[in-house]
């Protein structure tokens, strides 16, 4: 077993900033926005920091697709723990459309080539809540798949994860290799600290294209508009019951 | 006394008001002064009628205020720093510490030397905490980078048009922009500061100098000589209460033989360097401004690129400094930046400089720019208005001041960013042949720069700043506003700034306001939400947030004085002056009485509440770098 565990971390716009529908309702503004790591994908890095800890697996390989500015993700990966890093360049268009279809052919091209152990991800994406790319990665890959982890234990060639599910917690053991996404209760992130970041400066992030990992980017959806939600309308007030059949047949909702 | 001179008519009258004036103030300094002797005893009744459910809850847990060498709960945590050496360390990533930054770097190139500059800044990336109106003086930019054009600086929109009025309630009365008057700004781009604080990072990352964006500088070192030996990054993982937590870390130190710190007005370190090598026993206290702002993207009918809108007047009455500002940005879609500055002189507790923000805006000549128009950001900060007479000493062994944190704004132009370039850079020159000497000859391990002094006062930010002097505090007469506009008139326009004589201002912001039962409560209208908006809302808007399960930023020194005192004789001003909806004052849960809600994750940073707070015992501190408002281009 090569003991290689690779996380995905995506960049992501920061969850408490306002964000604001283009003039050209084709998506979000997000020049010189904030941008952070997607939450989940901390917990993902800090799980993965965690069992290198323990032993358990010699190296975390971060990876993040993207821009230029992706590499500033994969930074502050690298600044939590992660031994080195894979920056996929995807720009422009291809970067517009890109989806958890495209994102875990790549991440399941590289599990291959980097021969690893075990994928672990961030549940979901808190940009466009897809809740696809782990699920997805693990069919390409034709791997196990313990997805919404809230705990992950190695058991010799096994792993043993407790996922939260609708009715409670739901305990499986998949076999290595296998694919993991991360829930909110799995750990509680370290801080990426200055020291840390400096060091980081000097870990490698390889770069590499799409293309070479031999991944088609081309998208099967075609968004065709963004709109901000509707205003909230005030409600009524009604004193009887009659009342409020009248206003509901007044509406149209009856 | 006055020197009065016989063949000036109009001066002898001013000199008579400012003399009479003076007096006045200082009968109404000694009001104050014995309103304070009287307050222990109104403290303690107070206290006892406040005190029925027992001790004031605890609400500061800091461990500046508690320190943790005696609490239990630290003991037995690895407090050891890791520590770095670096050549220069500046604190700050605003428009002066970044101009240091660059221009060291230009000349380590230039003279092909090797030099290691690291610059802190608290926000999780350049230009996240930067807010102005801005109106930029190209001066100090053309100064540093010659072929900004060339590199992409973000000054896009040249000012056209340049109008001032002073408002009533419903009229306007326009002011002509003749050429001298210090607000005019031919030649000035309209600028969203942010997006050029944000070039400037990129200019000095380019150049090699490395930025440190999300760390805060929480302490400063010294050497055992009394020296400045650098800063310390803050410590992380500390829990609300102040115990440490599971992912508790130390902050990093950072040393060097020169520190410079840029930490914008009212910087925290500042106010800690000041009372450690006493910088500001020679100058009068630092008197300020908080300036309120909003961009908003308009109807395109109602757009005018490079229109630059200046008012005072309405809503404040003519004893109140302040104004309003609206710009109209070229910089793609109908953009206007838009604002209100009122001076924290300001003596009425009652007042929200929020809402007197909100209901400028319903103004005739205002409203209709915005009517149609979406409201994409707003944020706060506090500016400084003491001009030359409230410049500190600039140096001490170990370190330096830059920018608005002494404060350098030419306020009746309303612009301080040239100044806090060109003192960033002259920084820069006066420390470089003293750091890169081979043999240094210096009495303290940490390298005192005075020659920074010498080359700021005989450079132009000192005669430009030397010219307005006298404007600010002109406005404090009984004619107020009306007193300062014609002595503006008279002695700026006129004369350029040379009367030989140097007004003073009143004293600390926070021992301007009166108490509450002498004040009349102002009737604000209501938001209206599409024009108006309340201050929640708002704050949504400037993108803030903080780590929640941190202590409480803004640190009391006691307790109990905010029920007490704030509270009891002001009637609790830091809910109003809070331009984030930080203090409240709620009813406690058990027995009747109030007590101070302190929700510090709505900071803004702005500095406010240290300043005005009436009793100063307010200590903003910084929190968890990273946090704070995530400003886009204000």
């Amino acid at each position: 077993m090569s003991g290689r565990v690779l996380v995905g971390v995506k960049r992501v716009i920061d969850y408490a900033v306002k964000i604001r529908v283009r003039p050209d309702k084709t998506g979000v503004v997000t020049d010189g926005v904030k941008h952070s790591m997607n939450p989940f994908c901390e917990i993902a890095v800090e799980e993965a920091v965690k069992l290198k800890e323990k032993k358990l697996i010699k190296e975390v390989v971060a990876v993040s697709c993207g821009p230029q500015q992706a590499q500033e993700t994969i930074r502050t990966a690298l600044a939590m723990g992660a031994d080195r890093g894979i920056h996929v360049e995807v720009t422009g268009k291809d970067y517009d459309t890109l989806g958890p279809l495209q994102v875990s052919k790549i991440l399941a091209a590289l599990a291959k080539k980097e021969d690893a152990q075990l994928v672990i991800l961030g549940k979901q994406a808190i940009d466009d809540d897809c809740n696809q790319t782990g699920q997805m990665t693990a069919a390409l890959l034709d791997w196990p798949q313990g997805t919404f982890a809230s705990e992950v234990s190695m058991e010799g060639d096994k792993v043993k994860v407790v996922r939260e599910i609708d009715g409670g917690l739901e305990t499986v053991k998949i076999n290595i290799p296998a694919v993991v996404t991360a829930d909110l209760r799995l750990n509680t992130p370290r801080y990426a600290t200055l020291p840390n970041i400096m060091k980081a400066k000097k870990k490698k992030i390889a770069n590499v294209k799409p293309a070479d990992l031999g991944v088609d980017l081309t998208s099967r959806l075609e968004v065709l508009r963004v709109d901000e939600p509707p205003q909230r309308q005030a409600g009524m007030k009604v004193e009887t019951v009659d009342d409020l059949v009248g206003k509901l047949k007044e509406t149209g909702h009856i | 006394m006055l020197t009065v001179r016989a063949d000036f008519p109009i001066c002898c009258l001013f000199t008579y008001l400012f003399i009479s004036v003076r007096s006045h103030r200082c009968i109404q300094a000694l009001k104050i002064k014995q309103a304070e002797l009287a307050v222990p005893q109104l403290y303690t009744t107070l206290h006892r009628r406040t005190c029925s459910s027992g001790t004031a809850p605890r609400i500061t847990t800091h461990y500046t205020i508690h320190p943790r060498d005696k609490d239990p709960r630290w003991e037995g945590i690895e407090m050891e720093r890791f520590a770095d050496e670096a050549d220069v360390v500046i604190v700050g990533g605003g428009p002066a510490g970044l101009s240091a930054a660059i221009r060291l770097k230009q000349l380590a190139n230039e003279h092909e030397k090797e030099l290691r500059v690291c610059l802190v800044e608290k926000a999780s990336q350049i230009g996240a905490h930067t807010l102005s109106g801005a109106c930029l003086e190209p001066s100090a930019l053309t100064e540093l980078f010659p072929d900004w054009k060339e590199r992409g600086a973000p000054l896009n929109t040249p000012v056209t048009e340049d109008v001032f009025s002073i408002l009533t309630e419903k009229h306007r009365i326009p002011v002509p922009m003749l050429p001298g008057l210090p607000m005019r700004n031919h030649g000035n781009y309209i600028v969203r500061l942010g997006n050029f604080v944000r070039w400037l990072g990129e200019q000095a990352e380019e150049l090699g100098v490395e930025l440190y964006p999300g760390y805060a500088a929480s302490e400063v070192l010294f050497h055992e000589d009394g020296s400045v030996k650098g800063i310390a990054t803050n410590d992380v993982g500390i829990a609300k209460d102040g115990s440490p937590k599971d992912i508790f870390e130390r902050g990093m130190e950072l040393h060097a033989k020169v520190t410079l710190f840029g930490e914008g007005c009212h910087g925290h370190l500042a106010k800690q360097l000041y009372k450690q090598f006493n910088l500001r026993e020679n100058c009068e206290p630092q008197t300020y401004a908080i300036g309120l702002k909003e961009l908003w993207t308009i109807d395109e009918k109602k757009w005018r690129p490079g229109r630059v809108e200046h008012s005072v007047g309405w809503p404040l009455n003519r004893n109140t400094y302040g104004g309003s500002f609206l710009y109209h940005l070229n910089e793609g879609e109908p953009l206007v930046a838009l604002g209100f500055v009122i001076g924290l002189d300001y003596s009425n507790p009652y007042m929200s400089p929020f809402r007197e923000f909100q209901r400028w805006k319903h103004h005739p000549f205002v409203a209709p720019t915005l009517e149609g128009g979406h409201r994409i950001a707003y944020g706060a900060r506090a500016l400084n208005e003491g001009g030359l007479q409230s410049i500190p000493k600039l140096t001490f062994p170990g370190g330096l001041l830059i920018g608005c944190s002494p404060g350098f704004m030419n306020v009746p132009k309303i612009k301080g960013t040239h100044t806090a370039m060109k003192s960033g850079m002259l920084a820069a020159e006066a420390i470089f042949s003293k750091i890169t000497a081979e043999n240094v000859d210096s009495e303290t391990t940490g390298l005192h720069v005075p020659e920074y002094s010498d080359s700021l006062k005989s450079s132009w930010v000192w005669k430009e700043l030397y010219s307005v002097r006298n404007i600010r505090p002109s406005f404090h007469n009984y004619f107020g506003l009306y007193g300062g506009m014609i002595y503006t008139g008279i002695f700026y326009w006129i004369l350029r700034g040379k009367e030989p004589w140097t007004l003073k201002h009143c004293g600390l912001d926070a021992n301007q306001l009166k108490p509450a039962k002498d004040c009349t409560p102002i009737d604000y209208p209501k938001p209206d939400g599409k024009i108006s908006f309340d201050l929640l809302s708002s704050v949504a808007l400037s993108g803030t947030n903080h780590e929640g399960d941190q202590p409480p930023h803004l640190t009391l020194k006691d307790d109990s004085v905010p029920v007490a005192r704030n509270l009891g004789i002001y009637d609790g001003p830091e809910q109003r002056f809070c331009p984030a909806g930080v203090y409240e004052y709620v009813p406690l849960e058990t027995g009747d009485g109030m007590r101070l809600q302190i929700n510090a994750q709505n900071c803004v940073h702005c500095k406010t509440c240290d300043i005005k707070d009436p009793s100063q015992n307010i200590n903003w501190v910084v929190p968890e770098g990273g946090g704070g408002p995530a400003y886009n281009g204000m």
